[in-house]
């Protein structure tokens, strides 16, 4: 048995967290989320929390690459796992293609459920350049758009869709 | 907001086991869930949603994720071994479960959804509590959380067990192991000292007559540490299919996983009809399966079949819906399985 911190039994802890590619040290609880990990102490607010049961998919990041539900992860749990959030896709003066492609097809109403979205759909692109449109429902099928922008998802990843090689 | 409580991490089997003083079912079967114990965690999917419900407020969690071997599958020369750790997504991409056991690759991709699949683990799909909307409110207190009453049966039981639903009416919420009871899979437990039982998944998911308040015979300071699947033989057929209210991420309305053994010439030596969100444990269609042991399966067969999977249910006030939709469900099946074709899963 390992205790992370002596002072776990009174509920905060020292985590380090691998985030969009730098290290962070944060002081939480142990009943912390990852997401509110996120948005609070590491000031990423970017992603969001909806339902806070990983039913609707706005807090997705990506956990050494997979989109996860961070709603539904402990902070003190993250271990070693390299954390990407919708922070860590765009470069310093370039968005992902995945983000500029919602733009140019309008693919955001409200915007709650996009950079979840986002995530979701830059996971798959990165898996599966191919990706034909029901890879992409499948990808999205935990990310919820009460706007109703799913057509434009889908018509922003058809412009990103490599075609495979012959 | 969760209540508060402290964070280890078990490196080893026995480790955890040795920590687990409680198991959730033990707790949740008190007024409000609260318990001085500890309670291990693997994914935390299912966990953590009881906990932010305030169903459980365990003292004390311990995390599976350090232990070796844990999300490991291996190949036997006599079938596989899952680690309980392995994620949903994992199980569902790898090739050789695919190729050997493609009814339980299909139930795993077809479960919850892809942020869920990559959390969520096998042991914690197997461990999970029932999704009955009165068990899961903070407000009733029902059978299954140490009260007096089900109340499903006076209430909305449109999901709720079309057999075995007299006393408390939830149906059993892991799709993987409708799959894994038809496969025949056991089931390895293991103690503090590091000592293992292993027994048939089916017995496992079959508490003492009369325990309503837990789902499965898992004692405190033991884990679920792996599941065996037993070797695929040359005759082995086997599909899983399910129905909901919608295609994905959704918990289906109806399940059926059905495994045939056929002969060369396609006369059915042996089969396993099971269904799930049909009872309380996965619901082996007993009847069915005695109309395929001997024949040779065709359309005919399989519509006798589905006809006898359903001819002793027991529905409720609002969920008479499901026998049509399980007919159609195990008919289908049971022709799927029998056409499919797995020449590439025989062990050599």
């Amino acid at each position: 048995m390992q205790q992370s911190d002596p002072s776990a039994q009174f509920g905060r802890s020292t985590v380090t967290l691998e985030v969009n590619g730098t290290t962070r040290v944060i002081e939480v609880e142990a009943r912390t989320t990852l997401a509110q990990a996120l948005r609070g102490p590491l000031g990423l607010t970017g992603t969001k929390i909806a339902c806070d049961r990983g039913a609707c998919g706005a807090c997705t990041v990506w956990l050494d690459g997979s989109p996860v539900c961070s709603c539904m992860l402990l902070a003190v749990g993250v271990g070693h796992r390299q954390v990407t959030t919708i922070e860590g896709l765009a470069t310093a003066d370039e968005l992902h293609p995945v983000q500029q492609a919602f733009i140019d097809e309008d693919a955001v109403q409200c915007g709650f459920c996009t950079p979840g979205m986002v995530m979701s759909c830059a996971a798959l692109l990165n898996d599966q350049p191919d990706c034909q449109p029901d890879d992409v429902r499948a990808a999205i099928s935990g990310n919820l758009c009460r706007c109703g922008t799913y057509p434009h998802v889908l018509a922003a990843m058809h412009r990103l869709r490599k075609d495979p090689a012959p | 907001m969760m209540k508060r409580f402290a964070w280890t991490t078990a490196e080893s089997p026995s480790a955890a086991a040795s920590a687990a003083s409680t198991i959730c079912a033990e707790a949740m079967a008190l007024t409000d869930g609260a318990t001085d114990g500890a309670i291990v965690m693997a994914g935390g999917i299912d966990l953590l949603d009881l906990m932010k419900e305030g169903l459980l407020a365990p003292a004390r969690l311990i995390g599976l994720r350090d232990i070796a071997d844990f999300g490991a599958i291996d190949l036997e020369r006599d079938g596989a071994r899952l680690g309980a750790g392995i994620t949903l997504a994992a199980l569902a991409a790898d090739a050789r479960i695919r190729r050997r056991y493609p009814a339980l690759a299909a139930a795993a991709a077809g479960a919850a959804s892809p942020q869920i699949r990559n959390v969520a683990t096998l042991g914690g799909n197997l461990l999970q509590r029932p999704r009955c909307w009165y068990f899961r409110s903070r407000h009733h207190r029902c059978l299954r959380r140490g009260g007096v009453h089900c109340f499903a049966h006076d209430g909305d039981n449109r999901y709720h067990a079309i057999f075995d639903n007299r006393r408390c009416a939830i149906v059993h919420p892991s799709t993987l192991a409708t799959v894994l009871v038809a496969l025949g899979a056991d089931v390895q437990l293991t103690d503090a000292a590091g000592g293992s039982r292993r027994l048939p998944l089916e017995v496992f998911l079959t508490p003492p007559a009369g325990d309503l308040t837990r789902e499965n015979i898992l004692q405190p300071r033991e884990i679920l540490h792996a599941v065996h699947l037993p070797p695929i033989s040359e005759g082995i057929r086997m599909a899983h299919s399910k129905r909901g209210e919608k295609d994905a991420f959704d918990w289906p309305l109806a399940e059926v996983a059905v495994v045939l053994d056929l002969e060369p010439g396609g006369r059915c030596r042996d089969a396993a009809v099971i269904l799930g969100a049909a009872a309380p444990a996965p619901h082996r269609a007993v009847n069915a399966a005695r109309q395929l042991v001997g024949a040779v399966i065709d359309e005919k067969r399989a519509t006798a079949a589905a006809a006898a999977a359903i001819e002793d249910a027991t529905p409720l006030a609002d969920n008479g819906h499901k026998l049509p939709l399980f007919e159609a469900l195990v008919r289908r099946t049971i022709m799927a399985a029998a056409q499919g074709r797995l020449e590439d899963s025989i062990l050599r």
